[in-house]
């Protein structure tokens, strides 16, 4: 859900980008962070606690608590929260650790 | 390995206005932001500041990010801005490691400010890891920045400031704030936030704490209770909201971690928040040349963390030799800033958690 | 109690207002209670009505012989904690900040709330200020009925 009136603020509309979460086609607008395109599409399971696996979503916004971890573009751990969405980028959910990668 | 005079970590207020005084006393400096952007908290602050006009009172928050901002970007020769960069090493030679772009680079510097910031608490409770539970400051980023949403309905645990001025913003964006609850028997946070609220029909429950969420995937609902004056759960007293957000504002904490990294002498200080170094009258910790200025040192107002970091980048550019040439004016106001905005009853805490982490100027 | 819910008690509301004798005239109701750092009112006041002094953190007094109700108080406090009274003829009128959407228009009648945000009366809105000097929060002059002078504090659109 994205705010269309407010008393303080103008949210121009922006350009569309295209990505993809989880396998399927979507998406979001320049200016939005990963985590705030996958919320503002009722998106808000972005993540897995390493033990348990249970469901982690967005918490602080500043890229500090690590609960909006994700795999981007094969790169497992990325703040989704404080990472600029990019056309075309391949977002997927991280089920442990995250693996090493080239 | 590149040489810099001086290393500025967090582009938040205090960095940024360190960054002015010492490119107005002449001194070069290096500003690095693990943000895409600069402006730390202030880019999501859509009200009005309070404090005095050196402090930028009665401007919105968005706005003064920007004044802030453009006074460094003044100084394109002086000040060196580098965003999307973390700091991931820092060592007492004053060694810095980045990364930026998934590169590491090494960058060699005479002195440090760390100005990092804080990050909110959590509060335990059954299920407090439910997507849909944020911290109040994260709900904020969401909608003033991004403009986006967090739910249709909403509670706010905690009534100091943020929690109130967050319940606030999120009317105005238009999100049904069910109450606000506060564990304490009084309210935390200035009384005019609070009217304010009580005159839409938010309800604030002093007394009051969320004992469980319940939800499988994401937040579905929450149980809250009354406490007794014991802070313990008062039997018979629980209620179940629905809601699909709760956002948690029950303190900050200084993101200290970097200065433990260097080997800081730190105390943990309640009032201040958390783990804060010991810092003489010239912000400068117990390692030489490593100084602090904003929450880092002791959570408070945004208006305080501007005059410590204008304080924090006139001292460190006098000690490396460039003296501003309004040096003691300039230090005695800003030190008369602080103390004004401090001398009040919501500025107690603060002035006895600094008390507990003076330090003689001598440094190791 | 104002600590407990964020009401403001009759006497402390009361402690702001002058006598009706002086509302004739429009003056401010500074509705600060407690001691913060902050004095955008008296600094914004052209005429030197609202006194805070040097300590920042000392509560706002009116000097209601200099007050001339102009508002300016009214958008430039933080805390929008101050509004504008006015006795005229069988109504209070006030100006009051106001920064929800949609902003009320001129004619419409609107719900009057009091201090604990129950409905207490009808309210005329009578002027909306919305330019670039009010900074985003609107400055919205409205009448109710006299008799709720010391309970009215701000409107709500009827749904």
């Amino acid at each position: 859900m994205r705010i269309t009136e407010h008393p303080i603020l103008t949210f121009e509309q922006k350009a569309k980008l295209q990505f993809v979460f989880d396998g399927n086609k979507v998406y979001g607008y320049e200016g939005d962070t990963i985590a705030s395109a996958l919320h503002a599409m009722g998106v808000k399971k972005l993540s897995h606690s390493i033990h348990l696996k249970r469901p982690r979503g967005f918490y602080c916004a500043i890229g500090n608590c690590a609960s909006c971890n994700m795999i981007v573009d094969e790169k497992p751990n990325v703040r989704t929260c404080v990472t600029l969405l990019k056309e075309g980028m391949v977002v997927k959910t991280q089920l442990n650790k995250g693996e090493l990668y080239d | 390995m590149i040489n810099k005079d001086l290393v500025i970590i967090g582009g938040g207020p205090a960095g940024l206005s360190a960054a002015k005084l010492a490119a107005e006393s002449g001194l070069s400096s290096l500003i690095v932001e693990r943000d895409f952007k600069l402006g730390g908290q202030l880019v999501k602050q859509t009200h009005m500041f309070f404090g005095s006009e050196k402090q930028y009172a009665k401007t919105r928050g968005i706005d003064i990010a920007k004044i802030l901002v453009d006074d460094v970007l003044k100084y394109p020769e002086m000040v060196e801005v580098m965003t999307d960069t973390t700091v991931v090493g820092l060592y007492e030679d004053k060694v810095i490691t980045l990364l930026h772009n998934d590169e590491y680079i090494k960058v060699q510097s005479k002195a440090i400010i760390i100005a990092t910031g804080a990050s909110e608490k959590v509060l335990a409770f059954p299920n407090n890891d439910l997507p849909g539970i944020y911290g109040a400051g994260a709900v904020q980023t969401l909608m003033n920045v991004n403009g986006v949403l967090p739910g249709n309905d909403v509670v706010m645990v905690g009534s100091g400031n943020i929690g109130l001025i967050v319940s606030y913003q999120l009317i105005q964006a238009g999100v049904n704030v069910k109450c606000v609850i506060e564990a304490s028997s009084s309210i935390g946070g200035y009384k005019v936030h609070a009217s304010k609220l009580k005159r839409l029909g938010v309800d604030i429950l002093t007394s009051h704490s969320v004992k469980r969420a319940n939800g499988t995937e994401a937040l579905e609902s929450i149980v809250i209770s009354k406490l007794d004056n014991n802070w313990d759960y008062i039997e018979g007293t629980e209620k179940t909201i629905e809601v699909d957000s709760l956002c948690i504002s029950v303190g900050l904490s200084p993101l200290s971690s970097l200065l433990s990294m260097i080997g800081v002498d730190m105390k943990y200080v309640s009032s201040l928040g958390g783990l804060v170094p010991y810092i003489d009258s010239h912000h400068e910790t117990s390692v030489k040349d490593v100084y602090v200025a904003g929450d880092v040192c002791g959570v408070e107002e945004a208006s305080s963390a501007i005059v410590e970091g204008y304080l924090t980048g006139l001292i460190v550019a006098s000690s490396l030799g460039f003296k501003h040439e309004n040096y003691d004016e300039l230090y005695r106001d800003f030190k008369a800033q602080l103390e004004n905005l401090r001398s009040g009853p919501f500025g107690e805490k603060t002035r006895e958690g600094l008390q507990e982490i003076a330090r003689d100027h001598d440094v190791k | 109690m104002l600590n407990r819910d964020g009401v403001a008690s009759k006497e402390q509301v009361l402690s702001r207002f002058p006598s009706n004798e002086v509302l004739v005239k429009a003056k401010a109701i500074t509705e600060c209670y407690e001691e913060i750092p902050c004095n955008p009112c008296a600094t914004s006041c052209p005429f030197d009505a609202i006194h805070i002094g040097e300590d920042i953190n000392t509560k706002p007094v009116v000097d209601f012989d200099l007050c001339t109700g102009c508002g300016i108080c009214v958008y430039s406090c933080p805390g929008l904690a101050i509004v504008i009274a006015q006795i005229v003829n069988d109504k209070a009128r006030f100006k009051l900040p106001y920064e929800l959407r949609p902003l009320p228009i001129v004619g419409e009648i609107w719900d009057g709330v009091n201090r604990s945000g129950d409905v207490i009366c009808k309210a005329l809105i009578e002027k909306v200020t919305y330019t670039a000097r009010v900074d985003r929060t609107a400055l919205v002059q409205v009448s109710v009925p006299l008799e709720f002078i010391h309970e009215f504090i701000t409107v709500r659109r009827v749904l």
